[in-house]
């Protein structure tokens, strides 16, 4: 791995399975254990940075960190000197002065996590930036799937809903067709991005398409990010069009969100609450996934550092 | 050392294993990977066929339990994720209260042996931890000693222990080789 994970585009399909495998052996059974903690990045200070409100991905970062018995803190954005008006450049340094190993960044514009970068030693993970990206919910979307499916070259995912403020179909789009996976996007074209055409995945606009795939990929309705724009005429009739259900399946079909769910816009209740969808084996993959991030963000690093210096040793004595 | 050497000294550590354990109800062995885990395979073999009794055993994989991860002089960490094992931990019997054997191909330094005990810990508690080892190269580092030992080899710092073995190398042999200057 880089120093930072700022992007999928960050890491070669090798570095993924790479991450996921380590996810697999060494973090995926933790959970069934009495004890839940292993001492690898004991001493290590990790600080969860987050100006966006988030419950699986803020807890899955901190409990990860704990249970790589790291001293993790959590800084919130409404609860800390953001709110008197502090800049992010600022807060950082601030945070940087405490020597952290891992800054963690959650933030609603694209490139913040690329800008903090600037200003820390620390590793720098992003944890969603704007409409920017999500790369370790796109790790996580992966492990999901190939526990579920094996091998995933040619395996064809729909990606469905309000994809136009989605950092998660980005970094999936870029993630699953690095992967070998065939990816189609379905939401109307209001919230389908400019220049959708070059991101390598088939368009379509109706649920009819759903036929044709092995997985069903829902993407809330984002709301909050929408503004005074009017992109849907009604919520109404957008779930009457785009709604999925456990009608629209077909046999062995499973359904991936990243969470929250709105029950009744994007997904049906009755389906929210069936087998066939992986939510909650997203929400585990999460925390296996994050951990494998972090210690591997941490161990390549010092093992590259290794590498330079037993070079410079032999440079010397050369 | 040749295959049938590595072979006999198997089967006199299990021989050691039977004549000094009591309660062969809680034995358990446990190897660390990859070469121990074999190791302890072969040796739990030889036990339930001298006793009668199967013998329960399990694999400990110690790299999140190193003490130099994530430190400098962490090279061997990088070859190990290079090539990542598919092989984890697995433990499948519960640990309080056994009589743990941990089986290693090479004793050196000692840290190895620390980690696997704090793993091991992690799992249970077990009434008591023996360690077998087929070849002891000495430099010890730590204050561990092996209860069981295959063949004390002196040797200097700068040379290596091989172990080879049948079901990973498709040949059973120790060979002390000097690290050639790369």
């Amino acid at each position: 791995m880089n120093k930072d994970l700022l992007s999928i585009d960050d890491l070669s399909r090798e570095e993924m399975e790479s991450i996921l495998a380590t996810a697999r052996k060494d973090f995926l059974d933790l959970s069934r254990r009495d004890i839940k903690k292993v001492p690898t990045l004991r001493g290590r200070t990790i600080i969860d940075l987050f100006y966006e409100k988030s419950t699986r991905t803020s807890t899955s970062f901190e409990l990860a960190g704990k249970r790589l018995s790291a001293d993790v803190i959590n800084v919130k954005a409404d609860s800390s000197a953001v709110g008197k008006g502090e800049s992010l450049k600022d807060t950082v340094l601030t945070l940087n002065a405490y020597a952290p190993d891992i800054i963690v960044i959650r933030h609603p514009h694209v490139g913040a996590p690329a800008f903090i970068a600037r200003y820390t030693d620390a590793h720098v993970i992003n944890a969603g930036d704007g409409k920017g990206g999500h790369p370790t919910q796109c790790l996580l979307d992966i492990f999901s799937l190939q526990r579920e499916y094996g091998e995933l070259q040619g395996l064809k995912v729909a990606i469905v809903g309000d994809i136009l403020h989605s950092r998660v179909a980005r970094s999936n789009i870029a993630g699953f067709r690095k992967m070998g996976m065939e990816v189609t996007l379905v939401a109307p074209p209001a919230l389908l991005p400019r220049g959708v055409e070059t991101l390598g995945a088939r368009v379509s606009h109706t649920l009819d398409v759903l036929d044709d795939v092995d997985v069903v990929y829902l993407l809330r309705m984002q709301k909050e990010r929408h503004g005074s724009t009017i992109l849907v005429p009604s919520l109404r009739e957008y779930i009457a069009r785009y709604c999925v259900g456990r009608r629209h399946l077909k046999r062995g079909q499973k359904v991936l969100h990243p969470g929250p769910i709105n029950r009744g816009v994007e997904i049906e209740a009755e389906l929210a609450d069936s087998g066939e969808n992986l939510i909650l084996q997203q929400v585990e993959a999460g925390l296996a996934v994050r951990m494998a991030i972090m210690y591997r963000i941490i161990v390549d690093a010092a093992a590259l550092q290794d590498t330079a210096g037993a070079r410079a040793v032999q440079a010397v004595a050369d | 050392m040749p295959a049938d050497q590595v072979g006999r000294t198997i089967v006199r550590i299990a021989h050691e294993i039977l004549e000094k354990t009591e309660e062969l109800d809680r034995l358990a062995l446990v190897g660390i990977l990859t070469r121990g885990a074999y190791l302890a395979r072969r040796l739990a073999d030889h036990i339930g066929e001298f006793a009668g009794r199967e013998v329960p055993v399990g694999e400990l994989d110690i790299s999140l339990y190193r003490d130099d991860v994530a430190a400098r002089g962490s090279l061997t960490v990088r070859s190990k994720l290079t090539q990542p094992e598919v092989r984890g931990t697995n433990l499948p019997f519960d640990v309080d209260e056994k009589i743990v054997i941990l089986v290693d191909d090479v004793l050196f330094t000692g840290r190895t042996i620390r980690a696997a005990i704090d793993a091991l810990f992690d799992y249970g508690r077990p009434a008591r931890i023996q360690l077998a080892v087929l070849v002891d190269r000495g430099h010890r580092e730590l204050p561990i000693r092996p209860d069981f030992v295959g063949k004390n080899l002196p040797t200097s710092q700068d040379e290596r222990i091989n172990v080879r073995l049948r079901e990973v190398d498709g040949v059973d042999e120790v060979v002390l080789e000097a690290v050639r200057d790369e």
